[in-house]
């Protein structure tokens, strides 16, 4: 007998928000494709939770994105985003059809569910991860072996479950890539009603401001230019770059601190992650915290007076020298190779 | 209005460094300090506590070295500390962690229990959740701003990716609070000799009336499989050019790789 009798397949709560996808869950569906295909014994199947309300006409896209099955919960109470009925459904979709594990963006949303749901049932549940396998050595069973960064990117460590199901993790936006969706795609629409007994809710909104977002969302872009403490002095010479080369400057948090950059365009632990292209990396030193939120870029090249930094370990090019001084030039070659 | 505020003593991670050689964490020399957003989490405490009156409990888990942090948070204008130390406790994650706060706020009693959004050693940003499910109450995350309070609920500001949002919540309550909120205040000199003469209270497993298989590492389904720093990238090469070098150089790698384009 299995030692969870019962439990099966890759469960990915697909996060919505007035009915339009957020990416990360597709995202985590893409990289849940890779997982069971890792352990084609099993025959384990990709299914997404999809919560809301009026919600049942977006499964097809889920299943465009690589999801076998979707299980929709739709209700009323479930139109915006409550800790109290979210947790309540979710916790239902669980008990009812025991996933092996549970994968969540570590959104604001998924970060306020996902350890509420998990001290409910029980489970462990392991936050940020940055990298996901199977155990190659538990031939039957499908452990997951969840990597994470610890005390601020210094240290990673490999988080497993042994003795619970389902295994749950949330993961950052953009540390996993997206597969492109495929419209021909068949799946299965599953529909689960929630037994929602306490209906009054404890917590309300009142009120919704938007934020007014300054300038581009790096997490979006292709071509990342970004700033350290040791371009400081130059940082319209970082922007000038990044607009030739079509993308957008970032910064450590170094420039922030020092007020030179607001925090929305602050890559790392304590910022967003990011996987451009290309990221070419001015004047930073490369600390763990910084590395942590861009090391998954296609491409890095570093430029930085130390020879010493850290940023170079990181990088595919390396080049010592000053930032002040090869900025000005780089910014001319790009618009001379433009031409060429 | 009794608001306990949860407290972390973590070491200051932008101070750690690895030693390359073995491949683990240089600890020594490393700045205890209390988790930042844990401090927000006091300081706001403090402000409801001058605006309307309030009694403040800190509850910390950790260490008997713990209890000196916890002192220096009586200079600042709290009212109990309560350490919980046990090596029972040792090796908890944030579920048993949960079900062991939970145990004493369910001792010492609450109308208000705030806790920082995360911490910076463990970065998980479950605890508060996960205590206010054992709890059984409500949880507001995210929390930048404390807008109204009364003796049945409260108004915050929550911060979100690309909104805030006001929200009214029933008390009793968690909220989980962000180091960028506020300022916490300095300490006077005064309040820094006199709080070293006051006691931290300190509960033990037998204080907490919690079963053995919720805590430690005993309650914790998830489980250390291995560690390890971060490997160096081989793919590297790093040149030393003149910087008019440098510039075409990186132009004509641009250009191969299709990055430059018109």
């Amino acid at each position: 007998m299995a030692k969870f009798e019962g439990y099966k397949d890759i469960y990915v709560f697909v996060e919505q928000k007035h009915g339009e996808i957020a990416n990360v869950g597709y995202e985590l569906i893409s990289e849940a494709r890779k997982l069971v295909a890792s352990i084609p014994h099993m025959n384990y199947q990709v299914v997404a939770v999809l919560l809301g309300s009026d919600i049942k006409g977006k499964a097809n896209e889920v299943i465009a994105h690589g999801a076998d099955r979707v299980i929709v919960v739709d209700h009323p109470l479930l139109k915006d985003y409550s800790t109290q009925f979210y947790s309540d459904a979710l916790t239902q979709v669980i008990n009812e059809f025991k996933p092996d594990s549970l994968l969540t963006g570590a959104t604001v949303l998924g970060r306020d569910l996902a350890p509420r749901v998990a001290a409910r049932i029980n489970a462990g549940l392991t936050a940020d991860a940055t990298k996901i396998e199977m155990d190659p050595e538990k031939k039957d069973e499908a452990l997951l072996l969840v990597t994470r960064p610890t005390f601020g990117g210094n240290l990673f460590g490999t988080i497993i479950c042994p003795d619970t199901r389902p295994q749950m993790a949330t993961i950052r936006p953009n540390v996993f890539a997206m597969d492109a969706p495929d419209a021909n795609r068949k799946g299965e629409v599953v529909e689960f009603t929630p037994n929602l007994s306490d209906t009054d809710p404890k917590v309300v909104v009142k009120e919704v401001i938007a934020k007014v977002v300054e300038g581009i969302d790096i997490t979006k872009c292709d071509i990342l230019v970004g700033a350290g403490r040791g371009a400081e002095a130059c940082l319209d010479m970082v922007q000038a770059v990044a607009e030739e080369l079509g993308g957008a400057m970032c910064c450590s948090r170094a420039v922030v601190d020092d007020g030179f950059a607001d925090k929305a365009i602050q890559v790392g632990q304590t910022g967003k992650t990011v996987r451009p292209s290309l990221y070419i990396a001015c004047g930073i030193s490369g600390a763990c915290q910084h590395v942590a939120g861009m090391d998954k870029s296609d491409m890095i090249i570093a430029i930085n007076r130390d020879p010493q930094a850290e940023i170079f370990s990181v990088s595919n090019m390396g080049f010592v020298g000053n930032v002040e001084e090869v900025l000005p030039l780089l910014k001319d070659e790009i618009i001379a190779a433009k031409k060429a | 209005m009794k608001i306990v505020v949860l407290v972390k003593q973590v070491p200051d991670s932008t101070e750690i460094r690895v030693d390359k050689e073995t491949g683990t964490l240089i600890r020594a020399g490393v700045p205890s300090i209390i988790n930042p957003d844990d401090l927000a989490g006091v300081e706001e405490a403090l402000k409801l506590k001058e605006s309307m009156g309030a009694h403040i409990t800190i509850i910390s888990m950790g260490p008997p070295q713990a209890a000196d942090m916890l002192k220096e948070l009586y200079a600042r204008g709290v009212d109990e500390c309560i350490l919980i130390t046990d090596r029972k406790f040792a090796g908890a994650d944030t579920c048993a962690t949960s079900s062991t706060l939970a145990a004493a706020l369910n001792k010492c009693g609450y109308d208000l229990i705030i806790a920082g959004r995360q911490a910076i050693d463990g970065d998980t940003a479950q605890v508060g959740p996960q205590t206010a499910e054992r709890l059984g109450i409500p949880q507001v995350t995210y929390v930048d701003e404390i807008r109204a309070l009364s003796d049945t609920a409260i108004t915050v500001k929550k911060a979100l990716e690309d909104s805030e949002e006001i929200i009214e919540a029933q008390l009793p309550v968690v909220l989980t609070t962000l180091s960028g909120m506020n300022t916490p205040r300095y300490m006077n000199c005064n309040d820094i000799v006199d709080c070293m003469n006051k006691e931290v209270t300190i509960w033990t497993f037998d204080d907490l009336g919690i079963d053995e298989s919720k805590v430690g590492l005993a309650g914790s389904p998830t489980k250390v499989h291995h560690t390890f720093t971060k490997d160096v990238s081989a793919a590297t090469e790093t040149f030393t050019l003149p910087a008019g070098e440098a510039a075409k150089l990186i132009a004509k790698t641009l250009k191969e790789k299709q990055l430059i384009t018109k």
